[in-house]
């Protein structure tokens, strides 16, 4: 899951990181008012789940609160990448004598939660990485322990050159493990760290990935879940038990196992045809998730043909043919809908898709070779 | 002989009452598995009814289990909150290989469990994956029995139903198969591609390897390269979300691609540049395979 800026902020403040003063405000006139009661220069932050918010013109200084408020009026209301713009962050204007980047993340190789430091702040640490990987300074943490004193200190030397810096930065990687580890992420930085002209060090900007496995068991985390910053159609999935991603294509793909879906939205592309989402119903049996599937993608007017590929395991094909029938009954399908249905009880799924006037073959090919035909009556496939 | 299990595996089955635990360890018993035992807090004592008669006691720990049955090989099917302390508890009961199929384990507890049960002298196979399957031999885990044949065929897989498709796609084909393995889909499993790898090439009945992947990381890469440098067998493999757009989480929640690390075209580049061939789609398996054996 995916929380904003000033959600970030408020963890890491909570665990002491010194972060600046921040409102969020979700009109200009809102934003005129927060950047008055602050005084002097602020810099209004677009609050979207997108990378490259500043490079979109979504993150603006302003001199004064008027300034404020125009630059909060363009923000509001703006798309970045596809996602509107309906929260800005209002935060004092700091002056910055240089930027550092610290973030912590969950490293498959090393299979540990890994440091990485880097005296080039303030820009994408992909780009450090693809640019000037020598920049980056990296500390695999043995999570049993977490980060230790020693540990901390060691990276802060990287970053700092005196005492006075390097003992706060090692305060503040500490706290950002602790913030990291409380949250259930699988990745917390702040980037830029900086250093004013007086020596001190704060957040500027913070992002904090949660683990979705985790929100079952922190609740104060789920809460901060902001579903006007998604996709509808995401909300109502995840609501249902469902993994769906919107696509631009025209043909929706109803799959069971993420594997799966991703190569039966390859074999569309093979065909010649273009996916219209990623759906995964999941392992379980539940006619329910196939009637809640079939709603959202009948919910795509691009959406000309829907493709079933269904391999039974945990999941039982007539459970899925149960939902199918259910759905027609209960949803207006105006598309055709093209069924492969293979292992467990798969003949008993064959019956009730055959009662109820519908047809299913076994083979994944076949299936999506039709759904394309279907889709793009044009191309004669 | 088969990768990991065998006839000679004596198998405990941790949450063996629940809803899917009960399930599968029917349907392994089915299948001829040595179900020796099962572990649910409480009902220690009583017995675990199976398929035509079989049946196991339950113990409520897995060291009592351990002690009274000389279980080698656990599989775990209890809930996201519990299963660290689960595979710990394999671990540290001495069972040498652990079968995690809970799905929903959160990324942190692995980082804890991992080196846990390293320093155990265990092997972990997942957690979220079908567990596997040796056809005509033993199942530990979820995999369908009837779609896999006894042959000579590896199969690794980081995906559940996508690997039945294609053991599917074989067994139709007729070609058998040594071991299906499903190592699992999350950012953390305790056994990858290479030790899957090195296992099969060190397996007499497995002539050719079959190695299901998908996007994200970089497992298959150094996977490749092991290859080259290791593995004397034809492997075929094929890389699932082509398609998929960057940085969207796809289900599993290691199949997000991050920068430029783990992309399919880049993991499709290193099979090809490390003498494995690559299959357009899953049903390429049979031809591709035809070809080497």
């Amino acid at each position: 899951m995916n929380i904003h800026e000033y959600q970030a902020k408020e963890i890491l403040r909570a665990h002491g990181v010194p972060v600046p003063p921040g409102e969020v405000a979700t009109t200009a006139q809102e934003a005129q008012r927060i950047a008055a009661g602050f005084g002097g220069a602020v810099v209004v932050k677009a609050q979207v789940h997108a990378g490259g918010r500043g490079k979109a013109g979504g993150v603006k200084l302003a001199r004064d609160a008027a300034e404020a408020k125009e630059r909060a009026g363009a923000i509001l209301g703006m798309k970045i990448k596809g996602l509107t713009v309906q929260k800005v962050l209002i935060t004092p204007a700091e002056e910055i004598a240089s930027e550092a980047y610290v973030g912590v993340i969950v490293d498959r190789a090393s299979k540990s939660p890994v440091f990485m430091v880097s005296r080039q702040g303030g820009i994408d640490i992909e780009e450090v990485a693809a640019s000037n990987p020598d920049a980056i300074q990296k500390l695999a943490v043995d999570a049993r322990y977490g980060l230790l004193p020693f540990q901390a200190y060691w990276l802060a030397t990287q970053l700092y050159d005196g005492i006075a810096q390097q003992r706060a930065c090692a305060r503040i990687l500490r706290q950002l493990h602790e913030a990291f580890v409380a949250s259930g992420a699988s990745l917390a930085e702040i980037n830029p760290l900086i250093t004013t002209p007086a020596g001190e060090l704060k957040a500027i900007d913070a992002k904090i990935n949660i683990d979705d496995n985790e929100l079952d068991r922190r609740p104060e985390i789920e809460a901060l879940r902001d579903t006007s910053a998604e996709p509808e159609s995401e909300t109502i999935a995840r609501e249902a038990g469902l993994t769906f991603i919107q696509l631009e294509g025209n043909i929706g793909a109803v799959v069971n196992g993420a594997g799966l879906a991703m190569a039966t939205m390859d074999l569309i592309k093979f065909y010649g045809g273009e996916p219209a989402n990623f759906l995964d119903i999941g392992g379980s049996s539940n006619p329910e998730k196939v009637v809640n599937a079939l709603r959202i993608i009948t919910g795509d007017p691009r959406v000309k043909v829907i493709c079933f590929n269904i391999f039974g395991g945990i999941t039982r094909c007539d459970d899925v043919a149960n939902g199918i029938v259910e759905a027609t009954k209960r949803i207006a399908i105006r598309v055709p809908l093209v069924i492969r249905l293979t292992g467990t009880n798969e003949e008993k799924a064959l019956e009730i898709l055959n009662a109820a006037g519908y047809s299913a073959t076994t083979s994944m090919d076949e299936v999506v070779q039709r759904a394309v035909e279907l889709a793009n009556p044009s191309a004669g496939a | 002989m088969a990768i990991f299990i065998d006839e000679s595996t004596r198998l405990l089955v941790q949450g063996i009452t629940g809803r899917d635990g009960s399930f599968h360890t029917r349907q392994m018993m089915d299948y001829g598995t040595n179900v020796v035992g099962g572990v649910t807090p409480g009902k220690g004592g009583q017995r675990f009814e199976g398929p035509s008669g079989k049946g196991c006691p339950i113990f409520d720990t897995v060291r009592q289990g351990v002690q009274a049955t000389g279980a080698n090989a656990s599989i775990i099917y209890v809930p996201p909150a519990f299963a660290a302390d689960a595979i710990m508890e394999a671990a540290e009961a001495g069972i040498p290989f652990i079968v995690a199929i809970t799905e929903g384990v959160p990324v942190l507890d692995m980082t804890r469990v991992y080196p846990y049960v390293v320093e155990h002298g265990a092997r972990l196979l997942g957690p979220n994956c079908p567990g596997l399957l040796a056809p005509g031999r033993s199942k530990v885990g979820i995999m369908p029995g009837n779609i896999a044949l006894q042959g000579n065929v590896g199969v690794v897989s980081r995906s559940g139903t996508l690997t039945y498709e294609v053991v599917y796609q074989l067994t139709r084909a007729d070609i058998g198969q040594s071991t299906c393995v499903g190592i699992g889909g999350d950012p953390i499993v305790g056994t990858n591609f290479i030790d899957c790898l090195a296992a099969f090439q060190a397996d007499p009945d497995t002539r050719a390897i079959v190695m299901i992947g998908e996007i994200g990381g970089t497992d298959e890469q150094k996977a490749a390269e092991f290859i080259k440098a290791n593995v004397s067998k034809p492997v075929v493999g094929f890389i699932a979300g082509q398609t998929a757009p960057p940085g969207r989480r796809m289900g599993h929640a290691g199949a997000i691609i991050s920068g430029s690390a783990g992309t399919a075209a880049e993991k499709i580049q290193a099979f090809q540049d490390n003498g494995i061939q690559v299959m357009k789609r899953p049903s390429d398996v049979v031809p591709l395979i035809r070809e080497v054996i």
